[in-house]
């Protein structure tokens, strides 16, 4: 141990390594419900040389290694089940080049959504990307990795569905270029019209390789953005209200919430609508498309536009929006987990009514949100509790209501998004087992010592 | 018989409007085509329990309460056969969700109440704008929350059955309070204490006061301060000032006190429109887009440079386009502490 801990201080400098046990203690867990595991390193790597270097170390010694972003997910993907390890990706947050006229980006592994946002903000005013709502510390790799989801992602789809390009320090440490880029200067393309072998990466929660440089689409940004509220007294019509919006094809994104507290929200679910142009008519001309494409539930009474005071506008329209993390508070003691499958529109009815009664049957509080992805092809429905860590008995209670939304969606037909590990075998359990088969030829071709945040994807 | 004066009672007499020789109630309402006859016989069928097209139509604009000169009380009399009649005029969410608005939940704030107060109702904006030295012998008398909150919007939703329910409530929790007089800084809470609270047969043990004629007697008191504002000012009239429509006059007088020119426009006094954000949330775009952009360029026409309004969801409703526009929203009490040389907010040019 203390040879690794001397050649990682070689490799990327003693003030970047750390075995001390506050460290340990902190880089071993995460604001989920996962129990932690302590690893045995922490290394902040500066460059994709020095990445590289780590991963021949750990290849070398069988040594695991976690790639790590802000560590956000929640579902305990950064936490180093088997020790090793923690490769915390956050010295590597340059902003590489900006393409403005083909609209993209390169970002080193362990850039911040807040601070690429900050760059095009100053930098690239008529550019923006589909940008998450988690903090604002949070990584683009790690992101796209986990199949996130942002502000764009009713038009465009799933954030990764976004990426142009991909460099990967492989498990043996090779590095390897994804898309255009492994030919071309330019990243235009992850895959087509190539084989598409960014699939070798994305959605494998860092188990095939070390993300060091992404290319990730730019989109133009309208002057202006606005937000509308349309409230129903029942889930059932929220299939219908999200088909007939995302048939105008005139909105950004399109959020579903619904929760008891505080009093304005209760009874109600609510279709978040945001609208973006860069004229007064062109705003005016996409919402009261929207308006109309309503019509029919506002005269059968079944639904309405909302006022939308100023203070919750604001709330509404920041970037990330910061309510997840204030509900993330309600009941003090600051525990906040959802299980957030995706799963289709259409089930939305089945889902909010499995939360209001998982919500009682464990006592707890709820607060239901959903996120358009493409056209209505899917939403990703959160199962959100909140929870107070001093709460031992509490936490349990979230825990079994969070296991049984986790089954319900599968039985639904959802799929989990950012599984937690038992979910992942959950996954792998229920798969096609020429998938699974495949997958393991994958997961055993890359790591073939199985060195690559072990725990995760481990098929058996 | 009208607000804080001879006994308000919501009476509906079939006979005076069998002689009407107006109609104005429906021949006058910006939102149903009628003539005289129609407008008489729609209002006995609503009378007579019968179905009537105006209790499908109308749009809860209140305006035919001040239309009616004869005493009889058209919008109550179509709001409570709506209501016995299950008829919603908005969508079920939006109803529940203003029920659930109006819910009392312990986050109330009371100032330092002596003899006299000012309610926000519970619109905790007023906090923003209510200072300087016209409130300076009350506040921080003040008190908000949905504990004080009179709940009149709720006959906008045909429901009169929560105001009944709630208002005795309110009552107590003011009395409760010490005051003699309360200061009402909106139409509604003081249409509710002034007549409709009498009218349901409730006692109001203080007195209630609408805002602008404290204004008016504060800007008296002051007017050594004043300095004339020489500015062209629209004014946006609520539906809820239909409530208690003698406290419209105040308007002119106040404006007159501070030096602001009142303009000309088409939709004012009697003929106000509304502001439309009620009519969005109720019917949707259309009817709404329509008042709003009727009313915007009528203000943007009278070569206002100011709009003043009197009810803060007016004012959320047309403000952005108005300053796009070039006219500057405001409220009244910020209007008034311009003319005392106290900055409201923001620069005066
Ligand atoms: C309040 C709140 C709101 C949220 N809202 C959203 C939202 O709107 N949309 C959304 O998509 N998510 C949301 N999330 C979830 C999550 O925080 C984000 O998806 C975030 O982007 C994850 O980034 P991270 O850097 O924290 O990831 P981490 O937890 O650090 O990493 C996630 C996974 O990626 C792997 N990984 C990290 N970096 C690399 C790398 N360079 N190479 C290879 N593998 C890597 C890790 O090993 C891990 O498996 C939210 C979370 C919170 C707490
Ligand atoms: S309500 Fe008034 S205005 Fe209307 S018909 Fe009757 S008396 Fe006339
Ligand atoms: S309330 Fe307004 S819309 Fe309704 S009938 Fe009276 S004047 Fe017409």
């Amino acid at each position: 141990m203390e040879d690794i801990k001397r050649r990682l201080c070689d490799i990327v400098g003693e003030r970047f390594v750390s075995d001390r046990a506050e460290e340990l203690f902190f880089y071993g867990r995460d604001p989920g419900l996962m129990p932690p595991h302590s690893p045995d390193f922490v290394a902040l790597p500066g460059t994709v040389e020095e990445v590289r270097e780590i991963v021949k170390l750990a290849f070398r010694e069988g040594v695991p290694v976690v790639p790590m972003g802000a560590g956000m997910t929640l579902t305990g993907l950064c936490i180093p089940r088997k020790g090793g390890i923690v490769l915390d990706m956050k010295r590597m947050n340059r902003i590489l080049e900006v393409n403005d006229r083909a609209r993209y980006t390169i970002v080193e592994g362990g850039t911040p959504t807040g601070a690429l946002k900050a760059y095009l903000d100053a930098h690239h005013p008529r550019l923006r990307f589909s940008i998450p709502d988690s903090p604002a510390a949070t990584t683009i790799a790690a992101n796209v990795m986990i199949h996130g989801q942002g502000r764009l992602t009713q038009q465009y789809g799933f954030n990764s569905d976004m990426v142009t390009g991909l460099e990967v320090v492989l498990p043996t440490g090779d590095v390897a270029r994804i898309g255009s880029c492994s030919l071309s200067p330019d990243w235009f393309s992850k895959g087509a019209p190539l084989p598409d072998l960014s699939g070798l990466f994305l959605g494998w929660l860092g188990t095939t390789g070390v993300i060091t440089k992404v290319g990730l689409k730019l989109y133009p940004r309208k002057k202006m953005r606005e937000v509308e509220i349309f409230i129903t007294d029942s889930p059932d019509f929220i299939p219908d209200i999200i088909y007939e919006i995302t048939h105008t094809e005139m909105t950004e994104d399109i959020n579903i919430f619904a929760q008891p507290l505080p009093l304005i929200f209760k009874d109600n679910h609510h279709v978040v609508v945001y609208f973006t142009g860069d004229t007064d008519e062109e705003l005016e001309f996409k919402k009261k498309s929207v308006f109309h494409a309503l019509d029919r539930f506002i005269k059968n009474k079944d639904g309405g536009f909302m006022t939308v005071g100023p203070g919750m506008k604001q709330s509404l329209l920041d970037m990330p929006q910061r309510s997840a993390s204030t509900f993330a508070d309600v009941t003090k003691g600051g525990g906040f987990e959802y299980s957030g499958p995706i799963i289709l529109v259409e089930k939305y009815p089945q889902c909010s009514r499995k939360l209001d009664e998982l919500a009682e049957k464990y006592d707890l509080k709820y607060h239901a949100t959903a996120r358009i992805i493409g056209r209505g092809h899917a939403m990703m429905f959160a199962f959100s509790f909140t929870f107070n860590r001093a709460d031992e008995d509490m936490m349990d209670r979230v825990r079994a209501a969070l296991r049984e939304a986790s089954e319900f969606a599968l039985s639904a037909g959802g799929v989990f998004w950012k599984p937690t590990v038992d979910e992942q075998r959950r996954l792998l359990q229920a798969m096609d087992p020429v998938t699974r088969r495949l997958m393991q030829m994958i997961k055993r071709n890359l790591d073939p010592s199985g060195i690559m945040n072990p725990g995760n994807w481990e098929v058996p | 018989m009208s607000e804080a004066g001879s006994m308000f009672t919501l009476q509906f007499d079939e006979a005076i409007c069998a002689s009407c020789p107006s109609g104005a109630c429906l021949v006058k309402c910006q939102y149903l085509e009628a003539d005289r006859e129609q407008a008489k016989r729609e209002m006995l069928k609503i009378f007579r329990g019968e179905d009537s097209r105006v209790l499908q139509e109308c749009v809860t604009c209140y305006a035919c309460e001040e239309y009616c000169k004869r005493g009889n009380h058209p919008f109550y009399l179509i709001t409570q056969r709506r209501e016995e009649k299950g008829i919603l005029t908005a969508p079920r969410a939006i109803t529940r969700q203003w029920i659930n608005i109006g819910e009392p939940r312990g986050k109330y704030e009371v100032g330092e109440i002596k003899e006299r107060a000012l309610s926000f109702g519970f619109m905790p904006q007023f906090k923003d704008i209510v200072k300087g030295k016209l409130f300076e012998d009350v506040m921080p008398g003040y008190f908000f929350g949905q504990e004080y909150f009179c709940n009149v919007v709720y006959i906008h939703f045909a429901n009169t059955a929560v105001i009944k329910e709630r208002l005795p409530r309110v009552i107590r929790n003011i009395q409760e309070l010490g005051v003699k007089e309360v200061v009402f800084m909106h139409d509604e809470c003081y249409a509710a204490f002034s007549s409709l609270a009498p009218a349901f047969g409730m006692e109001v043990p203080f007195k209630p006061i609408h805002y602008f004629e404290y204004l008016y007697q504060r800007l008296e008191g002051l007017r050594g301060d004043i300095r004339p504002l020489h500015i062209r000012v629209a004014y946006q009239r609520p539906c809820s000032n239909r409530l208690c429509p003698r406290t419209h006059r105040w308007v002119p007088k106040i404006l007159d006190l501070i030096g602001a020119e009142l303009v000309t426009r088409t939709y004012q006094d009697e003929n106000a429109l509304c502001c439309g954000s009620i009519f969005r949330a109720m019917y949707g775009y259309d009817l709404a887009a329509d008042v709003q952009a009727r009313n915007i360029e009528d203000i943007v026409k009278s070569g206002a440079e100011y709009c003043v309004f009197n009810c803060h969801g007016c004012q959320n409703a047309l403000s952005d386009r108005l300053a796009r526009k070039g006219v500057r929203p405001i409220h009244m009490v910020e209007l008034c502490r311009m003319a005392i040389g106290e900055n409201p907010g923001f620069e005066v040019p």
